[in-house]
């Protein structure tokens, strides 16, 4: 409430000093924010780390390759010997798990990256063209919005076939149309403000104002979109994986396990819940985290 | 308060060293520190001061509302016999609307805009009355009728969205009246009206007073309570410096405040007087750092004029398909140095003109030329090297920056050939047209967001001055600012069309500001010009009957104020 008195020194005293300090420098910020955050940002923070080291190094936490097989240790239950388990194999349960947090994690960003990419460039030809091209991209984009989004990954996958590649098309294709209006709604509230109208009068042109004004302002909430996108996209791709789709099993992919565990599921739990687990995590993970910027960005 | 007042009757309202502060403990900010003053019955006490004074905190401590976190105390805080130091909630309720009524500012975000008006009035009957049904809604009848609003048996069954700004207004102060209330508090009741509404609202309150009400008048605006204050508190950093009768503060104000205060009122001032205390001058080095820009390509200095409309006219289309003329037959000529006020009230059609000025909007009929070349009929691309000639300022600036650019950014951008500048040169631009404009380097890294309205305006201001435009469009510049801070706002337009030889389209619908700044005058009214010539003369000896309403309308401090003060 002290912004009630803030203004009575009116003008003058602000004028005349140079206390105020700018934040130039990111980092600092950054610190402080992390400073004052709670566990809820901290928790899911350090499981993405988590993740984002076993996919990029899954040698230094994984005990075992992915598909070392061991026919003599099959079907063993978690212990300190094999964290999660083994399945019928015997490969162990939590190397496959840690391995698996490559292709997971991959899926899930280029998927997002295919389906904002191809939504950014829907999105915004819909918001700048005029009515005709607008008219034509939005009723497109509704017929595909009709579609269940996975249906729509059914369909691309039926006409490009199974496969790792052809689930993150599917799924970065089949995510484009929601983004798209989202985007394209965007794009005409900027194109409508007071500051691309002060650009337009001082005599800026329509490329300087999209590249200046127009993107950058569509952006800042499209990041909050993209990480709440990659944990759906996570789920998604192991969904495929699970019917058989996506990676096929001697794959360590998390849908993949869970399929071939699903045999067993009566004797051996350990098989499907830590894949389940790993999925669960990683999806509340990026999506707890989106929220937290799309807080932060709302606060700024 | 020292002063003995007139009225025999105990007081309707007392308050002895009000004092309210936010937060606890060691952060506790004081906002109101030590505030006195007596009310009696039909007695109108009006409280003056800039944003940021106090003004309404001090209103909104009388009914109990000053929010979480508020620490209010008093020696006495009276209502009639209630004390109100120690109410609980509950028996707060019971004084609200019956014992005291309140108006805000904004009727919009008061009223529920899924209520009818008609329930939003009853709504306090029901609450503190036991009438029956039948007879509260004629009570509502009643009251509509008395707070002067037309047709009360069809308004009652409208909602807030569907009125006008006057009409919502009204039915607030119906709402809040609707009890008999001994004492009535009203906040900025009228700012966000146009003149002729804000008089009647004004009247309405005034009768409200003479049938016995005691008012409470919170505005930032010495004029408009000049009219029906008997006395007024001059509120400054939650302290009242200076209170009286009004005659005797208006006539023969005692501290400097109350002086810069009535300076700061625009109405009936000359052309050029300063309405500031402190006046920005332009220095050497920026009158050559902007004559840079200026020279170049400034060959039409013989122009005669440097910006014509002739015979407008814009029209656009109603949701249902029906034309709604926006502008019809507007014709104009802006002569170089000087400014062209275009008044009227909302909806008059002039922010229309502005954007065809601005070659924004394409007009229907008619054309814009701009230093004698065609401006609206061509293409933009034609338009684009022509812009650098003509800059704009808007009633809201926040708005008109990017918000993810800081200020350095948006004054950076708006100097010529800011692309091929280097990063130290356009920094020294930008900071050279903050001093311009009176501001300091501090500010430059911040975002507008962290700005005043006053500061935001002059960034606004710098950022149009920044290509060394020869004419400025100033939509509403100023009607979002305090009274002290547009009076600022107005001094450093008029030094900077001075000083650059500015031509300004200024466009207010406020009649004081406009005759303050303008050579010659356009009336418009429905899309329409009503009346057009040179200010002097159209001020002096109006010649339509609509500019003669305005002018009434306009709140003016009496002329013997301005004789004393000078």
């Amino acid at each position: 409430m002290t912004a009630i008195i803030e203004p009575a020194a009116p003008e003058r005293a602000e004028l005349s000093g140079a206390q105020w300090k700018p934040a130039a420098d990111p980092k600092p910020r950054l610190i402080r924010a992390l400073r004052r955050a709670d566990i809820g940002i901290i928790g899911p923070a350090l499981i993405l780390a988590f993740l984002l080291l076993a996919a990029v190094a899954p040698q230094l936490l994984a005990p075992t390759g992915p598909l070392d097989v061991n026919p003599s240790e099959s079907f063993l239950s978690p212990s300190a010997q094999h964290w999660f388990g083994t399945d019928d194999s015997g490969r162990d349960v939590f190397s496959r798990v840690i391995h698996g947090a490559r292709d997971s994690l991959m899926i899930g960003l280029l998927a997002t990256a295919i389906g904002l990419g191809v939504a950014l460039v829907l999105g915004t030809i819909a918001g700048l063209s005029g009515k005709v091209i607008d008219f034509g991209v939005s009723r497109f984009l509704e017929v595909l919005l009709a579609f269940p989004g996975l249906l729509l990954a059914l369909v691309v996958i039926t006409i490009l076939g199974p496969g790792v590649v052809t689930t993150t098309l599917a799924v970065g294709l089949s995510t484009a149309p929601g983004y798209a209006r989202i985007i394209r709604s965007q794009v005409m509230s900027v194109r409508r403000s007071g500051y691309v109208e002060s650009a337009v009068v001082l005599g800026r042109s329509r490329w300087f104002i999209i590249r200046r004004h127009i993107l950058p302002n569509v952006a800042a909430p499209l990041l909050v979109l993209a990480t709440l996108g990659v944990g759906q996209a996570i789920v998604w791709a192991s969904s495929l994986s699970f019917l058989g789709l996506g990676a096929t099993p001697p794959a360590p992919e998390w849908g993949a396990m869970l399929s071939a565990g699903r045999l067993y599921i009566n004797n051996a739990w350990w098989l499907t819940v830590f894949p389940g687990v790993f999925i669960v995590l990683s999806a509340a993970a990026t999506t707890v985290l989106g929220h937290a910027l799309q807080r932060h960005l709302k606060d700024r | 308060m020292s002063e003995a007042h007139t009225s025999s009757h105990a007081p309707a309202l007392s308050v002895r060293n009000l004092k309210v502060a936010f937060g606890r403990g060691a952060s506790a900010a004081p906002i109101v520190h030590g505030v006195d003053f007596d009310l009696a019955a039909g007695e109108c006490l009006a409280i003056v001061g800039e944003s940021g004074s106090g003004k309404s905190v001090t209103a909104r401590s009388l009914i109990g509302l000053t929010g979480e976190g508020a620490q209010v105390s008093a020696d006495t805080l009276q209502l009639g016999g209630t004390d109100l130091r120690s109410l609980s909630s509950s028996q707060w309720r019971r004084v609200r609307g019956a014992g005291i009524g309140f108006v805000l500012q904004d009727a919009l975000v008061s009223l529920d805009p899924l209520r009818t008006i008609g329930q939003e009035i009853e709504g306090a009957l029901r609450l503190h009355t036991k009438l029956p049904a039948a007879e509260r809604r004629r009570a509502v009848l009643e009251l509509l009728a008395d707070v002067g609003i037309p047709e009360p048996e069809q308004r009652i069954r409208q909602r807030s969205g569907e009125l006008s700004g006057g009409l919502r207004q009204r039915a607030l102060i119906a709402s809040a009246v609707a009890l008999k209330p001994p004492v009535l508090v009203a906040d900025e009741p009228t700012t966000a009206l146009d003149a002729t509404v804000q008089k009647q609202i004004l009247a309405l309150l005034n009768s409200l007073k003479e049938e016995g009400t005691a008012l409470v008048l919170i505005s930032h605006d010495l004029a408009v309570v000049g009219d029906m204050a008997d006395r007024i508190a001059v509120m400054r950093h939650g302290e009242i410096v200076e209170s009286g009768p009004t005659a005797e503060v208006l006539g023969d104000p005692q501290h400097d405040y109350t002086k810069r205060l009535l300076r700061a009122v625009p109405t009936g001032r000359p052309r050029g007087a300063r309405l500031s205390v402190d006046v920005v001058t332009v220095s050497e080095r920026q009158r050559q750092f902007y004559g840079v820009h200026r020279d170049q390509g400034q060959d039409e200095e013989s122009e005669t004029s440097v910006l014509v409309g002739q015979n407008l006219r814009k029209v656009y289309s109603n949701p249902d398909g029906s034309p709604r003329v926006a502008v019809e037959d507007v014709s104009f000529t802006l002569t170089p140095g000087t400014t062209l006020g275009i008044v009227g009230e909302s909806g008059s059609g002039k922010s229309t003109v502005a954007r065809m000025a601005l070659g924004l909007t394409q007009p229907d009929a008619g054309t814009v030329t701009l230093l004698g070349r065609e401006w609206s009929s061509v293409k933009e691309r034609d338009r684009r090297p022509l812009r650098r000639h003509v800059a704009s300022i808007y009633q809201d600036p926040l708005g008109s920056f990017d918000p993810q650019w800081s200020v350095l950014d948006i004054l950076a951008d708006a100097l010529p050939g800011s692309r091929g500048l280097a990063r130290a040169e356009r920094e020294s631009g930008a900071i050279h047209l903050l001093e311009t404009v009176g501001l300091t380097s501090a500010i430059a890294r911040r975002s507008p967001l962290r700005l005043s309205g006053g500061q935001r305006q002059r960034v606004a201001i710098a950022r149009a001055i920044a290509g060394g435009p020869d004419i400025i469009i100033c939509d509403e510049p100023v009607s979002a600012l305090d009274v002290s801070v547009q009076a600022q706002v107005l001094d450093l337009l008029d030094e900077l069309q001075r000083e650059f030889r500015l031509s300004y389209l200024f466009i207010s619908h406020d009649l004081g500001v406009v005759q303050h700044v303008s050579d010659e005058i356009i009336v418009m009214r429905h899309g329409a010009v009503v009346e057009a010539g040179r200010a002097q003369e159209i001020f002096d000896n109006p010649q339509a009957e609509y500019t003669r309403s305005l002018l009434a309308a306009a709140p003016r401090l009496a002329q013997a104020v301005h004789g004393g003060n000078r």
